[in-house]
């Protein structure tokens, strides 16, 4: 079944390059972020440079640049090659469309929230026009990616496509719902919500951004890419069935433990909890269908450096599964809200599973987009797997301290019934952690400029001969 | 809540655990048909993508009972199914409610104690000063700064000039009741040649000189009508109305003249928030002996230059 000359794999290679793109730009602003924190006059008086600002353009660069870019790559890839037919819509450009408009809402991005332009919705910054932008954009790659679904040649549907037809379709819903709101300007507008419930609209959001978005599209991601490169056959079929369905009716419910101990009503904030454990298991079911899927294969992560980004990744993504139900118990989270633990678990889910997943599976993929045999340089895959594991390691193990630490400070008392530490005494107690999370974020952006310079090295136009023959055949 | 939300909520939280719970017995059960555990199923994706189906793994469906086990406990003791309570009738707002009752109940005495001292005599206690720095530092601190310093627009609490006097009882009032510092705006009644007059006397005041003499005397004449209300007729204000001394060194908002001018031009604001309801007056009054003796540790009381 040679469909290889007809896959639409133009679009693919455009989203990879940018994926890499933003990864480094988006990165390199939460760099600056953490350099920020350490050092508060960083931003030389200039109000686009504050931290305020710059924050959402590093979230926003981060989860919908890098990892959206990423996302869209991986899954027009492996949804034409699981159905064995090219990309639905391409008579009427609709791919391409989905390229040129998702980068117009980053360019957006890029523009409006330096300004101080935002609807100061966490995850959901972008002022209304962008948002209708992102809406449009998102209906045509819905009917891109099921339209390509609908004229499969396999009866049977590959695990990744589930995963990436239910971060599709429920990123859809949850983009609308949250931003409805009522325009009084061109950049300004007021959400149709109010009070609580707002706040509930905006965490039922955000929890499933992460669930849908973080989650289920980089399990897409993981369930082909893992299987491909360590040649093995997935693990089990039925977990897969189990931990999907379980995983995505779960999710729904999370959103509520980013409330806890809020005038959210407490019925909805102990249904957040219970669902929010139940969620522990549905989550590691993925992990470990991809792990197993390896077993029989160890050997191989020692010889392969992309496995190993892939396994890592899986290992992070338990362990932020596991902490994940462990801080929505109330117990726990009056320790741990509000404090950098929080940071420290969002960067072990975003870097250590979604970058590295991400990281992972593109130099599998490159090297079959340009038509090459394999990456230019593995030594320097290598070297982007240690020094992005050192990164992450230093980052969360900084976080987790100056978490846990700040939690403890904040409640300590005196017998006078005073606090014992002002709010300050705790920030300047931060401060060496800020230090290692900054080095951790160095070594992890570092990590981003090697792999921009071995695709360069092995996308860029060859002169032998043989290559060349070797890259058209595939383009 | 109607009980239509509550059965609304009951049927979907419940069912949703059920469901779970259906799916796992579901799916476990070996189907008579299915390949062998070392076969994979038969499909072929993508030239070599080929899965198994492998029996979930005994510790992993183990996890998922308990977890489910756990959420239906906790839904029975807890508030969590519509407008059911739970069994043990637990609320945060109880939780607070009764913590916080009975951290006052064992703190009471203490506070009960300091209220009967005065504020210079708390001001020379070592305890009570140390209880009165951690009140400060964490509700005063934020604009005073942690050594009672101040910063521009909010006084230094550590000399000796009080803008509404810095007897025992006068600070403790300014904490209590808290304080409204207005100073009006002048900028479309001077216009800018006044605003530029009026600064130039007022910079003289305290013995500094301004090159232009004739500025200095229009600007002392339009202070006698528009500043003698409130700063008085030789500029030293008034405590009562918590009008500035402006023939001191001390300058709450600058008193270099752009910051004058700034000042006459817009007037300023300033304002001291009301700690009666926030700490009840026992904290404060142990906070206003710590204020107090902020300023009796330096040798400044009498006015002298101490710097």
């Amino acid at each position: 079944m040679d469909t290889t000359a007809q896959y639409n794999e133009k679009v693919v290679r455009q989203f990879t390059i940018m994926t890499i793109v933003w990864g480094v730009i988006g990165m390199l602003v939460g760099v600056l972020l953490a350099a920020q924190l350490l050092w508060p006059a960083l931003n030389g008086g200039v109000p686009w440079l504050s931290f305020g600002r710059l924050r959402p353009l590093h979230t926003n660069a981060v989860i919908f640049a890098f990892g959206g870019s990423g996302l869209f790559a991986t899954s027009y890839y492996i949804v034409q090659r699981t159905c064995h037919t090219p990309l639905f819509g391409e008579r009427w450009k609709l791919p391409a469309f989905t390229f040129w408009g998702w980068q117009a809402v980053i360019v957006g991005a890029v523009i409006t929230l330096p300004l101080g332009l935002t609807q100061s919705k966490e995850y959901a910054e972008l002022i209304w026009p962008l948002d209708i932008l992102i809406t449009i954009v998102w209906v045509v790659y819905a009917i891109v990616f099921f339209g390509t679904i609908a004229q499969r040649k396999m009866k049977h549907i590959f695990v990744a496509n589930w995963f990436f037809g239910a971060y599709v379709i429920t990123i859809a819903v949850l983009h609308i719902v949250n931003n409805l709101a009522i325009p009084v300007g061109l950049t300004k507008s007021y959400p149709i919500y109010s009070g609580a419930i707002d706040a509930m609209v905006q965490w039922w959001y955000g929890h499933n951004a992460v669930g849908f978005f973080l989650t289920a599209g980089f399990l897409g991601m993981m369930y082909y890419f893992v299987p491909k490169q360590a040649g093995r056959p997935i693990y089990s079929y039925r977990l897969s069935v189990v931990h999907f369905w379980a995983l995505i009716s779960i999710y729904m419910w999370a959103g509520p433990h980013h409330l806890h101990w809020t005038s959210l009503p407490e019925w909805a904030q102990s249904l957040g909890m219970v669902f929010s454990l139940i969620l522990l298991a549905p989550s590691w079911g993925g992990m470990i269908n991809g792990i197993m899927t390896l077993s029989g294969a160890w050997h191989k992560l020692r010889d392969d450096p992309i496995i190993r980004f892939l396994i890592v990744s899986l290992s992070f993504y338990g362990m932020s599964t596991f902490e994940g139900p462990m801080m929505s118990i109330k117990t726990v989270n009056a320790l741990s809200h509000y404090t950098d633990w929080t940071i420290g678990h969002v960067h072990a889910g975003a870097l250590g599973w979604v970058a590295f997943i991400t990281i992972g599976s593109l130099y599998a993929l490159i090297p079959k987009l340009w038509g090459r045999e394999q990456m230019y340089s593995i030594p320097a895959i290598n070297l982007h797997f240690w020094i992005s594991t050192i990164g992450v390691v230093l980052y969360i193990a900084a976080m987790w301290i100056a978490g846990v630490m700040q939690g403890l400070m904040w409640r300590a008392t005196n017998a006078d019934g005073t606090l014992t530490y002002s709010f300050v005494e705790s920030v300047e107690a931060t401060y060496p952690y800020y230090a290692v999370r900054l080095l951790g974020g160095i070594l992890f952006f570092a990590g981003m400029l090697v792999m921009a310079w071995n695709t360069w090295m092995t996308v860029k136009p060859q002169r032998e001969p043989a290559d060349e023959t070797a890259a058209t055949a595939t383009a | 809540m109607s009980a239509f939300w509550t059965v609304f909520i009951v049927v979907l939280t419940l069912g949703n655990i059920a469901a779970c719970f259906w799916l796992i017995r579901w799916t476990a059960k070996p189907r008579p048909n299915e390949s062998a555990s070392t076969e994979t199923t038969g499909h072929v994706w993508d030239e070599d993508l080929t899965e198994y189906n492998q029996p979930m793994p005994r510790w992993w469906l183990n996890l998922f009972y308990i977890t489910i086990f756990f959420a239906l406990v906790y839904l029975v003791l807890y508030p969590g199914l519509g407008s059911y309570a739970g069994v043990l009738g637990w609320s945060q707002y109880g939780e607070y409610e009764a913590e916080v009752a009975a951290f006052e109940e064992r703190v009471e005495p203490l506070y009960a104690g300091y209220a009967e001292q005065s504020i210079p005599e708390l001001a020379g206690n070592e305890s009570a000063m140390q209880t009165g720095q951690r009140i400060f530092a964490n509700n005063c601190a934020v604009c005073h700064g942690s050594d009672g310093r101040g910063a521009s627009g909010f006084p230094n609490l550590a000399d000796d000039v009080w803008n509404y006097g810095g007897e025992p009882d006068q600070i403790k009032h300014s904490v209590l009741q808290g304080r409204q510092g207005v100073m009006p705006a002048f900028g479309d009644q001077l216009g800018e040649d006044g605003v530029r007059a009026v600064a130039a006397y007022v910079y003289t005041l305290n013995g500094r000189d301004w090159p232009r003499q004739d500025l200095v005397e229009q600007g002392k004449e339009q202070y006698q009508t528009l500043c003698v209300a409130c700063h008085g007729p030789e500029g030293k204000g008034n405590q009562q109305l918590g009008a500035p001394n402006l023939t001191d060194e001390t300058w709450l908002y600058g008193g270099n003249m752009a910051s004058l001018r700034e000042t006459l031009t817009g007037g300023r604001n300033g304002n001291m928030p009301a700690q009666q309801e926030l700490l009840g007056e026992d904290r404060v009054h142990v906070v206003s002996a710590y204020v107090y003796s902020l300023s009796q540790d330096r040798q400044g009381m009498t006015g002298g230059d101490d710097n």
